[in-house]
């Protein structure tokens, strides 16, 4: 599946597959929270710019690993939304409990940031 | 003009993205909007995806989707004859689960209320569920998200 993992100085970056279902959900669950314990992660960052469609699935995977990482005092955001993720996340009240930012943050870069790749 | 077609396939997760597409491209003969195709493909994989976790559980079965066109109305239908579900209304509650091991977020049921015109649940224990889902195509010019779970924002 196309799914990226990104790991650099605490933060792991998420490229999201092109659909967020039951399905992807499930994988991602399992492969994230494995490498958010092996790493440690204190930031993860969620990348929707390659994603055209996420259901509910999607979103209880979300709120997951908000609590994941809520648990070690870690910080979730969201980013690259198109205008139906936007849709998604609003009708689900998912926009008051992830920061979604519309740029990368410093910290997390985009595409060739030089971190771990897997 | 009316218009059918249904299909029958097993009650395994990938089969969810074959189920969305096959409605969306069924109902492109309406020209709807693609936030209209979003709306659909969103409560579809909805009512499959539920089919599959809940109605089936760990246990094989088949899934029957079928998509009627009726003028400009489509009524979409996903059944299973899995274990049913005894509290129709208990389980349409928003954020009410079964499965909150499974990370489920108990929003399926309102997903379809929001993205769909009228949603009607059957289901009896040991017999199967059936949702049927309708949508009227093409109910706004524009196309922007306006008309969809006012009472959500």
């Amino acid at each position: 599946m196309e799914c990226k993992y990104q790991l650099k100085d605490g933060c792991m970056r998420i490229s999201l597959p092109r659909e967020v279902d039951h399905h992807y959900a499930e994988q991602l669950r399992k492969e994230a929270d494995l490498l958010i314990g092996a790493y440690r992660v204190r930031r993860l960052v969620f990348d929707f710019a390659g994603t055209e469609f996420m259901d509910s699935s999607g979103i209880g995977m979300l709120i997951g690993r908000c609590r994941h990482m809520g648990y070690s005092g870690g910080e979730v955001s969201a980013e690259h939304l198109n205008e139906r993720i936007q849709k998604i996340f609003v009708v689900s009240g998912l926009h008051k409990m992830i920061k979604v930012t519309s740029e990368p943050q410093e910290n997390g870069q985009r595409e060739k940031g030089g971190g771990k790749e897997r | 003009m009316k218009n059918e077609m249904w299909v029958e396939f097993d009650a395994k997760s990938v089969n969810e993205g074959f189920a969305r597409v096959t409605v969306a491209a069924f109902l492109t003969q309406l020209d709807p909007t693609l936030d209209e195709i979003s709306d659909v493909k969103t409560a579809v994989s909805e009512a499959v995806t539920n089919a599959i976790i809940h109605g089936y559980e760990k246990e094989e079965g088949k899934v029957r989707l079928s998509c009627a066109l009726d003028g400009d109305t489509a009524v979409i239908t996903v059944e299973d004859q899995g274990t049913g579900m005894e509290d129709v209304r208990k389980a349409m509650e928003p954020f009410y689960t079964t499965k909150p091991e499974l990370e489920r977020s108990g929003m399926g049921f309102s997903f379809m209320e929001a993205f769909m015109d009228e949603i009607q649940v059957e289901s009896e224990i040991g017999i199967g569920t059936r949702v049927t889902l309708k949508k009227k195509i093409g109910a706004k010019e524009d196309g922007n998200w306006d008309g969809c779970g006012d009472s959500s924002y």
